[in-house]
C-alpha cells in the first residue's frame, strides 16, 4: 500500500487534467450563460465562435513565429491572443448587426433565435474550414513542461512522476484572472450592474434608462473575449481542429445547464462538475488502485468505467439527470 | 395564379432537373439523385411534423436516421453462426440486468424518504448492478468479437427480409425519442434542442464503438436487398433479351432497372406517409397541434395536455426519420457509422423543411427533393466555380491551390447562408402553410 504514489498518480492523470479542462469548459460555459442571460437564447454558434477566435490567434501566432518574435518559455500564442480577441469581437458584432438584431427588433421567439444561431454555426464552421482547413494545426511553442515527470521523480525519489504542462498552468492561471475580472466587472462597475439589471428584469431596466443595444453590444464583446480565450487555451492544451469545437458544444451546454443557465457562478461550478466526471469516469484506475490495495488484491483489468470514446455520454447523462431532477440547475438559473 | 398551379410548377421544375442531370451525368446518376431525394423528402416530412406542426426543435435527426440504419443491419443481415451461443445471450442478459438496476434504483429512490440513507442505498444499488453488468457484459462481448473479426465479429441480424427493417427502424427511433422527449419536453424549448444534439452524438458513438452490435468503423457491408442484384439480371436471358428490345446493353439496363425498382418502393412509402401526414394535419388532432404551437397557454387553458401532445408528435416525427434512415441504408447496402455527419443529416434536413415551407407537408417534400439536388450537384458546381474564379491566378500558386482544396467547405457556408437568408426574407418558405 502506497498512498503517496497513489495520490501522485491521481494528481497526474486525473486532478490536473480535469482542473485544466474544467477551466476551459467554465470559460466556454460563461459565454453561453451570458448570452442566455442577456439575449435569452442558447447560442449554438458558441463552439464555432471559439474556433474562429482561436483560428485568428493561430494565424497571428504563425505570423509572429515567422517574424521570429517569441515569448521565450511561454507560447507565442499568448502574444497573439489580443489580436484573436479583436478579430472575434469584430466577427460577433458583425453577426449581431447582420443577423440577430433583426429578430430582436421583431421580438422573435427564443426558438427562432436558436435556429438562426444554427445557421450562423454553419457559416462560421464553413468560414473556419475554408480559411485554415479541417485538419489539426499545431501552434504551441516554448517550454512544454513546468515540471516534467522525470524531474519530479528525481526531485522526490518517488516511483510516480508528476508532469505539469505549461499549457495546464497557463490555462488555470488565465481562467482565474479572467473570472476575477469578469466578476469584478459584473458586480462593481456601472456597466456591469446595468447588464445584471437587464438580465434580471428587462422592462424595469428599460424604465430606469438602460440602453438595451449598448448592453447587448457589451455582452457580445465580453463573450467574444471569453470564447477566444477558451478556444485558444483548449487549442494549446489539446490541439486546434475545427470540428472538435463543434463537439465541445455539448459539454459546454451541459456545464451551463448543470450550474443553472444564466448564472455565471453556476457556469464555473458546472464546468468543473462536468470535467471531473468526464475524466474520472473514463480514466483507467488500475495504477491508482494497485497502489492502494494490498498486493494480492491488485486488479487485472483496467478498472475503467467507460471507454474514452464515450466521454460525450458522460456530460449527456449528467445533463439528463439535472433536467429530470432539478431543471433550474445547481445554482438556480433563470430558465425552467 | 392559384396556389395549386404554383405548386405544380414548383414540383415540375424540380422533377425536370432529373432528366437534365441525366443529360450530363447519365441516367444512373440521375436516378440515384432521385432516390436520395425521395428519402430526403421523407426525412423532411418527419421534421416538418415536429417543427411545422408543433414547433419542436430537434437537432438530433442524424441520430434517429442512424438508428434506422442500424435496424437495417439488425433485421436484414444473416445471423453470425455461433455468435449467439458464444456471447449473444450474455450480452442481452447483461443489458437487461443493467436496465433492471436502473429500474430498481428509480423505484427505491421513489419509495424511500429523502436523506443521506437514500442517496447511499441508491448509489450502492447502482454500483453493485454496474459491477454485475460489466462482469457479464465484457467477456460476452469479447467472445462475440473474436468470431472471425475480419468478416463478422458481431452478432449479425435476424436474416429477415430487409423491408421489415423500415418499420423496425421507425420503432427504434421512436424508442430513443421517447427517452429524450420524456426528459426534455415540458421544459424550455432550448433544452430539447440541446438534449437531441447530445443523443445524436451518443448514438453515433455507440455505432462506432460497439463492434458486437454494428461492427463499428469496420462497417457492415452487403446488407441484403429488397430488389434483384444487377449481376443476376445480367445473367438472366429473359432480361437481357428485353433490354436488347429497348436498345440498351444489359449492364446499363440492369443498373437502371434496379434503381427504378427502389424508386418505386421509396415513392410508395413517401406517398403513404404524405397521405397520412395530410390526414393528420386536417384532422381535429392537427388543428389541436397547431393551436398548441401558436399559443400554448391558451391551448392549456382549453384543457389540452401540451406536454403529452408534444411527446406524441416528437415520437412520430422521429419515427419517420428512422424509417428514412433504414431506407437509406438499404439503398446503400452498407452501414458506415463514420459517414454520419451532423451537417449532412441534421442541418441539411432543417434547411429542407424551412426552404420548402414549414407547416406544409407538400412544402417539406418539395424542399427535401430540391435541397438534396442542390447538395448533390453543389459538389461539382462548387469546384467548377472555384476553378473559374481562380482561373486568372498563375498555376502552382499557393492561393490557388488552397482555394481549390477548400471548395468542398464552401457547401457548408452556402447552406448556412441560404438558411439565414430564407429565415430572414422568406420565413414561410416556398410553399407556405395555409
Amino acid at each position: 500500500m502506497d498512498f503517496l504514489n497513489a495520490f501522485i498518480a491521481l494528481s497526474n492523470f486525473v486532478i490536473i487534467p480535469a482542473v485544466a479542462y474544467g477551466s476551459q469548459l467554465a470559460l466556454g460555459a460563461l459565454g453561453v450563460t451570458l448570452i442566455y442571460g442577456i439575449l435569452r437564447f442558447s447560442n449554438f454558434a458558441h463552439g464555432d465562435t471559439m474556433a474562429f477566435g482561436a483560428m485568428v490567434t493561430v494565424l497571428v501566432t504563425w505570423l509572429f513565429q515567422s517574424w521570429g518574435i517569441s515569448l521565450g518559455p511561454l507560447p507565442t500564442a499568448l502574444l497573439a491572443l489580443p489580436f484573436g480577441i479583436l478579430g472575434c469581437m469584430a466577427l460577433v458584432l458583425t453577426t449581431d448587426r447582420v443577423v440577430y438584431r433583426f429578430y430582436r427588433a421583431q421580438k422573435a421567439k427564443p426558438v427562432i433565435f436558436v435556429i438562426v444561431s444554427l445557421g450562423v454555426t454553419f457559416v462560421l464552421n464553413g468560414l473556419v474550414r475554408f480559411i485554415i482547413g479541417p485538419d489539426d494545426q499545431r501552434f504551441l511553442d516554448g517550454e512544454r513542461f513546468i515540471i516534467s515527470a522525470r524531474t519530479f521523480r528525481e526531485m522526490t525519489g518517488l516511483r510516480e512522476g508528476l508532469a505539469f504542462k505549461t499549457t495546464q498552468g497557463i490555462t488555470i492561471l488565465t481562467a482565474v484572472i479572467v473570472v476575477a475580472l469578469l466578476f469584478w466587472f459584473l458586480n462593481r462597475t456601472r456597466t456591469g450592474k446595468s447588464m445584471r439589471a437587464y438580465s434580471d428584469n428587462e422592462d424595469l431596466a428599460l424604465l430606469s434608462g438602460i440602453n438595451p443595444e449598448r448592453v447587448v453590444m457589451i455582452t457580445w464583446l465580453i463573450v467574444a473575449g471569453l470564447a477566444t480565450i477558451a478556444g485558444v487555451l483548449y487549442g494549446l492544451d489539446k490541439s486546434f481542429k475545427p470540428f472538435t469545437y463543434f463537439q465541445l458544444l455539448l459539454p459546454i451546454f451541459a456545464s451551463a445547464i448543470v450550474g443553472g443557465l444564466g448564472n455565471p457562478l453556476g457556469a464555473i461550478a458546472g464546468g468543473f462538475v462536468i470535467a471531473f466526471s468526464e475524466v474520472t469516469v473514463t480514466y483507467a484506475w488500475k495504477k491508482v488502485v494497485t497502489y492502494v490495495v494490498p498486493e494480492s488484491m491488485a486488479p487485472d483489468t483496467l478498472v475503467q468505467l467507460l471507454s474514452t470514446d464515450y466521454k460525450l455520454a458522460v456530460s449527456f447523462v449528467i445533463l439528463l439527470i439535472v433536467l429530470l431532477v432539478k431543471p433550474t440547475g445547481l445554482f438556480s438559473g433563470k430558465a425552467v | 395564379m392559384s396556389a395549386s398551379v404554383k405548386n405544380l410548377i414548383l414540383f415540375a421544375t424540380v422533377f425536370a432537373m432529373i432528366p437534365l442531370i441525366a443529360q450530363f451525368q447519365g441516367w444512373n446518376a440521375a436516378l440515384f439523385v432521385l432516390n436520395m431525394g425521395l428519402i430526403s423528402a421523407i426525412m423532411a416530412l418527419g421534421v416538418n411534423l415536429q417543427w411545422g406542426f408543433a414547433g419542436l426543435f430537434n437537432v438530433g435527426i442524424m441520430g434517429f436516421v442512424a438508428l434506422g440504419g442500424l435496424a437495417a443491419v439488425l433485421v436484414g443481415m444473416p445471423v453470425t453462426p455461433g455468435a449467439w451461443q458464444a456471447g449473444g445471450f450474455g450480452i442481452v442478459a447483461s443489458l437487461f440486468l443493467g436496465a433492471l438496476t436502473i429500474g430498481i434504483a428509480i423505484i427505491v429512490a421513489g419509495r424511500m424518504a429523502k436523506g443521506w440513507t437514500r442517496s447511499l442505498v441508491v448509489f450502492g444499488i447502482l454500483v453493485v448492478g454496474f459491477l454485475i453488468y460489466r462482469g457479464l457484459f465484457d467477456p460476452s462481448v469479447e467472445a462475440v468479437e473474436a468470431i472471425e473479426p475480419a468478416l463478422t465479429g458481431y452478432l449479425g441480424g435476424l436474416g429477415l427480409p430487409v423491408i421489415l427493417a423500415w418499420p423496425v427502424g421507425g420503432l427504434l427511433a421512436a424508442g430513443a425519442a421517447w427517452i429524450i422527449g420524456k426528459t426534455a419536453l415540458g421544459l424550455r424549448s432550448d433544452y430539447l434542442a440541446i438534449a437531441t444534439l447530445g443523443i445524436a452524438e451518443i448514438i453515433i458513438a455507440i455505432l462506432k464503438n460497439e463492434d458486437w452490435l454494428s461492427r463499428g468503423v469496420k462497417n457492415v457491408v452487403g446488407v441484403p436487398r429488397p430488389v434483384p442484384y444487377e449481376i443476376n439480371l445480367q445473367n438472366d436471358p429473359v432480361f437481357v433479351e428485353r433490354a436488347a428490345g429497348f436498345g440498351v446493353d444489359a449492364v446499363t439496363a440492369s443498373t437502371i432497372y434496379v434503381k427504378l425498382l427502389y424508386c418505386g418502393l421509396f415513392a410508395f412509402v413517401l406517398v403513404l406517409l404524405l397521405w397520412l401526414a395530410q390526414q393528420a394535419l386536417n384532422s381535429p388532432w392537427g388543428r389541436m397541434m397547431r393551436a398548441i404551437r401558436d399559443n400554448e397557454v391558451a391551448a392549456e387553458a382549453m384543457g389540452k395536455d401540451v406536454t403529452a401532445r408534444h411527446l406524441q408528435v416528437f415520437i412520430l416525427g422521429s419515427a419517420i426519420c428512422g424509417i428514412a434512415g433504414a431506407m437509406m441504408t438499404t439503398l446503400d447496402g452498407q452501414l458506415t457509422p463514420g459517414t454520419y455527419q451532423p451537417l449532412r443529416f441534421t442541418f441539411l434536413v432543417w434547411v429542407m423543411v424551412i426552404v420548402g415551407g414549414s407547416g406544409n407537408n407538400l412544402g417539406a417534400v418539395l424542399g427535401g427533393m430540391l435541397i438534396y439536388l442542390m447538395w448533390d450537384q453543389g459538389e461539382t458546381i462548387g469546384l467548377q466555380v472555384m476553378e473559374w474564379i481562380t482561373a486568372g491566378l498563375p498555376d502552382g500558386s499557393a492561393v490557388k491551390a488552397h482555394l481549390i482544396a477548400s471548395a468542398a467547405h464552401m457547401r457548408l457556408l452556402t447552406i448556412g447562408v441560404l438558411l439565414l437568408l430564407v429565415l430572414r426574407f422568406s420565413p414561410r418558405g416556398l410553399i407556405p402553410e395555409r
